[in-house]
């Protein structure tokens, strides 16, 4: 008698950890989330370019562990990474460690129960964790890309297995990520960001948002290597403490990406191939100019987090634009 | 498992068998593509490759892809499949 979960495991299903069994009944509970017929094809998935459909993302949903309110998520996610544009082919296939890392806003997020307070990018909630790894399952069962194969990292990243959290909207003073992205306050959006795992920026000092706006910027120079400007870029993850010094200054969205963005200009004279003895750099030609550290729009900025803690994160991202992956949102349908 | 039934998570295809082409007995008078992925550096090894194909007797074609994170593009591949006998294709850094 061979038994179910050896057999997952043995036929290449699983992530490395243990899967649920996609059970006919399973997978028909799964479905009654959505109103999209089982049969509708929702993307090509990468690498194998395989048709996916509403059930095969069931399927792969049922294995994560989603409940079925979380599949218009999972469909709506897996939407948004199999475009041109945001090249889940690429960020599959590199050698760097990234995944997509997904954002949910508007009244789904707490509906279906996830999680944007303490621990929103860690464990604990079922929601974020298992709605993140279906995408993964599905990108792994249907497109065929695993590590070791077309996923060819050299590090890869615990990230990889889930990164999905959705934004503190309503204990932010302000407009939230969805909302910078175009959409209604009121939608459901779920937005696909190509990042590693996230790194803590520390202040616990600072009690002005002048000061604070200066030591964030500090810890996103870093992001990826202090030698990369425009080419890649980050999400900034704020947490509750840290916003409440913008709240105080008055600060909003803009004034605070404005100011930020003036502290992320660097010397190319320090970042140049060969300053400081480092071979890495930028080319000779930008010598005496100051780059900013993000292209435009190459910085997203979220509100989550626990209410106490002088932290941020940083989630360092790729290489950008039609070059690499742009961020890319969807509302999320029934 | 009792009879229990799991339902496919794959894509439940199968990679089309194709056969390799036959290795080359001599480079003499074939046309060798060389396919940069853009990536730096690339052009570096290419370089060498080119030279010394040539004087294998080879005639070379050089190509990139627009970009190194994504696949060649159909109409690069088409291009290269077309024009070459042959089609080295090199990663770099």
């Amino acid at each position: 008698m061979e038994d179910e979960a050896e057999a997952m495991y043995e036929r290449g299903w699983t992530d490395g950890l243990p899967v649920v069994p996609p059970t006919e009944a399973r997978v028909l509970a799964m479905l009654e989330g959505t109103t999209r017929r089982p049969d509708e094809v929702v993307a090509l998935l990468p690498p194998n370019l395989a048709e996916c459909t509403v059930e095969k993302v069931a399927v792969n949903a049922v294995l994560a562990g989603c409940r079925p309110e979380y599949l218009p998520v999972v469909l709506a996610a897996v939407e948004a990474v199999c475009t041109d544009e945001f090249n889940m082919h690429g960020i599959l296939a590199t050698t760097m460690g990234v995944g997509p890392v997904l954002v949910v806003n508007g009244p789904i997020a707490d509906r279906i129960g996830m999680n944007s307070g303490i621990n929103a990018l860690g464990h604990g909630n079922r929601a974020n964790l298992t709605i993140g790894r279906a995408l993964q399952l599905v990108v792994r069962n249907v497109g065929g890309g695993r590590p070791g194969e077309v996923d060819r990292a050299t590090h890869g990243s615990p990230a990889k297995l889930s990164f999905c959290f959705a934004e503190d909207e309503t204990g932010s003073p302000w407009t939230t990520l969805a909302e910078d992205r175009g959409f209604a306050r009121d939608a459901d959006v779920v937005t696909a960001f190509c990042g590693e795992a996230p790194r803590i920026v520390v202040d616990q000092k600072s009690r002005s948002a002048d000061s604070l706006v200066r030591a964030l910027a500090e810890g996103l120079r870093s992001a990826v290597s202090p030698r990369t400007v425009m080419g890649m870029d980050a999400m900034l993850v704020v947490s509750p403490e840290h916003v409440a010094r913008f709240r105080d200054a008055g600060w909003d969205r803009a004034r605070f990406m404005e100011e930020l963005g003036g502290h992320l200009m660097v010397e190319a004279d320090t970042i140049l191939a060969g300053a400081g003895g480092i071979e890495e750099g930028v080319p000779e030609g930008f010598a005496g100019t100051t780059l900013p550290k993000f292209r435009p729009g190459g910085l997203l900025v979220v509100h989550a987090g626990g209410p106490a803690g002088l932290f941020s994160s940083v989630v360092g991202g790729w290489l950008n634009g039609p070059m690499g992956s742009e961020p890319t949102s969807r509302e999320i349908t029934p | 498992m009792n009879g229990t039934t799991l339902l496919d998570p794959t894509a439940e295809t199968a990679p089309a068998d194709r056969e390799l082409t036959p290795r080359k007995a001599s480079l003499d008078g074939l046309t060798v593509g060389l396919l940069d992925i853009s990536k730096p550096r690339g052009d570096v090894f290419l370089d060498r490759l080119e030279e010394n194909l040539g004087r294998r007797g080879a005639s070379v074609l050089r190509f990139a892809k627009p970009t190194f994170t994504k696949p060649a593009p159909a109409d690069l591949r088409h291009e290269i499949a077309t024009t070459c006998d042959a089609v080295i294709e090199a990663l770099a850094d």
